[in-house]
């Protein structure tokens, strides 16, 4: 089948709207990496096993959809009962019987299934109801966790590929581009740059060749907004992919991801599959003038090959190294020619702004960042997972109401923003809009979006210790700056961390940071001390600390630790097993007693410790 | 052409030439370990580093490679100006730490006032400094027997998998420009050794003694060439020795004939 005109995309639709209805009730089973992590897939293998023992009117296997993720990943495997919206946490499979019974055939809620609020402990029976979700406004996360990505004629049946129809038959290249500057749209993969104004620039530039390609290689540790959209609606990206070739004028585009996204992969290729057979990707795309073809290029899992042109060498098999600044890869970028690298979410906002108009888009966020932004929210929150808010929402509104608090009400220390070029603000920083130029003035940045919660249990320097230590390892060695300098800037953090610091070293390390900063090549030396610098700022008094005092007061950091037993210790003898070091000993129902020569201040003794009688001093 | 300020001084440059070669035709010294004019600019090593800023740039400044940056109409750049300055002791400086033992690295880096780096030595550290000059040059010639493997401090340069390259050809170009000495090989007799590879050397065919050249090498330079079979046969020597002998007897014949 081939779908050449507007109507022929309206019949796929229609036909798929028809069979939809057909079915009284849908179960919809999340199946992103954390669900599936969590025994999804067993879920709807279960759900095949039951449902050929029955016969249920209005529903079949057919309306059993593995979806992409919802973002609520903590609380997975999930199970949503469409048209009703209950919504079911923690299934097992044991459950799914009672489940189709109960739910599915007399559309009864089963209490035990439901989730219960962290914040007040009352059980919520429907999805939109969740705290974590109602305050989150979904438009590039809007098909995720509600359609089966692997099916194209369901995104058709969401109204997808609408906007590329528009694009192709009623606008003209120019006019495409016009909409996406007039909309605001900036990218999404950290820099902010006008997503408008870079598809202008090559369109401007003269040559035979240009290509599209789409930056996936999402490396921050802790985020997961690019896989989770190329995994659960890979076709929203394909489909930005197709309008912004169509606006410069490419033939080709790449999707660069990450061999450690296996599903990510998967769908992606399954998604670009599909389209060439419906005439969407190829020759003559909707039976037009225009020619475009997607190939998807495998990253080894360079964090460095985030980077514009590291991403474009390695695309072309080259070692993922940057290149010189001056050249800029929208003029010369893969294979020397024109090209347009945008972020896997940049892509996803482009249908949804050609469908609804730029006037409609830039009405959401702030007037110099327009949208919403897609954040991984992790740490210590009640509500971790993935989630998407507008622009200009604080910080305070994503942790408090979003996130619901920090884990048993311990008080806030600090959010990490923008992975390891971004920093750490501390709570007096909370009610700061979060956008583009607000984040970077107060010296952090919004990154591609992960977001890590810290509670008073975090130790700053080790927070610095850690993401210094991630940049050394991907460093890629090209330039003396970031290779030698942030090695050099690691250890001696390392050596306040083992409280064997002077002040004097603080000065060091901010002298230094200044050079890596101003004389580093690319993205990822020039911003990698922000961790430090940003932690130093806010939280001198710390460093400080672990200095002078040779304290870590999070107790953290293991060199200036120990831990002991008080006499809340019952003598059960929990400690004991974990304790590799064989540092514990006491007599059965007595007080245990950790001797300090051979501890190495794992603090596994404290984790198992049912009374409180574990202290780290 | 356009006019430009070095160290408060009017220049004339061609449009598209390299901020480095400006500078360096001034008689202005300043260091560069990554750059050669047989390949293209790199910025790996950011010696060359400088400060530029414009009238209109309200004393905003930035800092640039200069081997990376073409010159432009109404820029004021500062060579040596002190914040120039201390971002290139502190490259030598962890240059230092990282290479201790580079004659190079320890000439330039005391030229600046270093005499020991402040930073935690590697002693155990080698003479690479990662410029990747070797691998560059070893790609323009068309053989990319070596590259750059790993990354971070980890990285280094080496042939596929550390095994002999089918590629190398022996040439030893990437010893020639190490700016360290840190590439070496051996030679004995009709012997070289690079790269885990050994090759054989020919032999001049008149006096026997080695022409530096592997038969790789020769093959290579021949097609590139195109250079007759027998031209890479005979040693300089050999070759001149000829020369004279075929004038000689050129000029006995006129002899005769007179």
């Amino acid at each position: 089948m081939c779908i050449k005109n507007s109507r022929q995309l309206k019949q796929v639709q229609r036909d798929f709207l028809t069979r939809d209805k057909q079915f009284t009730r849908k179960a919809l089973i999340c199946c992103g990496t954390g669900c599936l992590a969590n025994g999804a897939q067993a879920i709807v293998d279960e759900f095949r096993i039951v449902m050929k023992k029955k016969r249920i009117t209005g529903f079949s296997f057919e309306a059993v959809r593995s979806t992409g993720c919802h973002g609520f990943c903590e609380q997975g495997p999930l199970v949503i009962i469409e048209p009703e919206g209950i919504f079911y946490t923690k299934v097992k499979t044991s459950q799914v019987t009672d489940i189709i019974d109960t739910t599915i055939r007399k559309g009864v809620v089963i209490e035990r299934l439901l989730f219960t609020n962290p914040v007040d402990g009352q059980k919520i029976t429907h999805y939109p109801e969740v705290d974590f979700f109602t305050h989150q406004q979904r438009i590039v996360l809007r098909n995720l966790g509600k359609i089966a990505p692997h099916d194209i004629k369901e995104y058709i049946g969401n109204g997808g590929y609408a906007a590329l129809d528009k694009a192709l038959r009623r606008m003209q290249p120019q006019e495409v581009i016009d909409e996406i500057s007039r909309s605001g749209l900036r990218g999404r993969g950290g820099g902010g740059f006008s997503t408008g104004r870079k598809w202008q620039t090559c369109a401007d530039v003269e040559s035979e060749m240009r290509y599209v390609v789409c930056n996936g290689d999402e490396g921050d540790p802790g985020a997961f907004m690019d896989r989770s959209i190329m995994e659960g609606d890979p076709h929203a990206v394909l489909e930005g992919m197709i309008i912004a070739a169509y606006a410069v004028g490419a033939n080709q585009g790449y999707i660069y991801v990450r061999e450690e996204y296996p599903l990510a992969v998967i769908h992606v290729q399954k998604a670009i599959e599909d389209c060439r057979e419906i005439g969407l990707l190829g020759k003559n795309i909707f039976g037009t003038e225009f020619s475009f073809d997607i190939r998807i290029a495998r990253g080894a899992g360079a964090f460095v090959c985030g980077e514009s042109s590291a991403l474009m060498k390695s695309v072309a098999g080259e070692v993922g190294e940057p290149r010189a600044k001056y050249i800029r890869s929208v003029v010369k970028g893969l294979y020397d020619q024109p090209t347009v690298l945008n972020n896997v979410e940049t892509y996803a906002n482009v249908p949804i702004i050609i469908d609804k108009g730029a006037n409609w888009y830039c009405k959401i966020g702030t007037p110099k960042s327009a949208g919403t932004k897609v954040f991984s929210l992790v740490g210590k929150v009640r509500n971790t997972g993935l989630i998407e808010v507008p622009m200009g929402i604080t910080l305070r509104r994503i942790i408090f109401d979003v996130g619901g608090g920090i884990i048993d009400d311990r008080p806030f220390k600090a959010v990490q923003t923008g992975g390891p070029s971004g920093g750490c603000l501390p709570d007096s920083m909370l009610d700061l809009p979060v956008d583009f130029d607000t984040l970077t003035a107060n010296g952090s940045m919004m990154g591609s979006g992960g977001m890590i919660v810290m509670d008073d249990l975090t130790c700053m320097v080790d927070v610095a210790r850690y993401f210094l230590e991630f940049l050394v390892k991907e460093s890629c060695g090209k330039c003396v700056p970031c290779r030698e300098g942030l090695y050099q800037l690691h250890g001696l953090v390392q050596k306040v961390c083992a409280g064997q610091g002077s002040e004097q070293d603080l000065d060091r390390m901010e002298q230094l940071s200044e050079v890596i900063v101003r004389g580093s090549l690319c993205g990822l030396g020039q911003s990698g001390p922000n961790p430090l610098l940003s932690t130093l700022k806010y939280f001198r008094e710390e460093y400080l600390e672990h200095i002078l005092h040779r304290r870590c007061p999070a107790g953290v950091c293991r060199d200036l630790i120990i831990y002991t037993i008080n006499e809340k210790c019952t003598g059960c003898g929990a400690c004991v097993k974990p304790c590799a070091d064989v540092a514990i000993t006491g007599e059965k129902k007595k007080l245990h007693v950790i001797d300090q020569d051979k501890c190495t201040q794992c603090g596994a003794c404290m984790a198992v410790c049912n009374f409180d009688a574990v202290e780290v001093h | 052409m356009v006019t430009l300020t070095i160290n408060g001084k009017q220049i004339k440059a061609p449009a598209g030439e390299m901020l480095l070669e400006t500078i360096r035709r001034q008689d202005i010294e300043i260091p560069a370990l990554c750059h050669h004019a047989a390949v293209e600019p790199f910025g790996a090593c950011r010696l060359c580093t400088v400060e530029i800023t414009r009238q209109s740039w309200d004393g905003w400044k930035n800092y640039v490679t200069s081997c990376l940056f073409p010159v432009e109409e109404g820029l004021i750049v500062q060579t040596h100006s002190s914040e120039v300055t201390r971002i290139r002791c502190t490259i030598l400086d962890l240059l230092l730490a990282s290479s201790p033992n580079s004659r190079v690295i320890q000439d330039l880096a005391s030229e600046y006032g270093i005499l020991a780096s402040s930073y935690v030595v590697d002693a155990a550290g080698d003479d690479c400094i990662l410029c990747g000059l070797c691998t560059r040059v070893c790609s323009e010639l068309g053989m990319n027997a070596i590259a750059t493997v790993e990354r971070g401090r980890l990285k280094k340069v080496d042939t596929p998998f550390s095994e002999p390259s089918a590629s190398c050809i022996g040439c030893t170009i990437c010893a020639q420009v190490c700016p360290t000495g840190h590439i070496r090989f051996e030679e004995r007799g009709l012997k070289r050794k690079i790269w885990y590879k050994e090759f054989k050397l020919i032999a001049c065919s008149e006096c026997g003694r080695s022409l530096k050249l592997t038969p790789e090498m020769k093959q290579y330079f021949s097609e590139r060439q195109q250079l007759p079979e027998d031209y890479l046969e005979q040693c300089a020597d050999c070759k001149q020795k000829q020369t004279v002998d075929r004038f000689n007897r050129i000029i006995d014949r006129s002899e005769e004939v007179i």
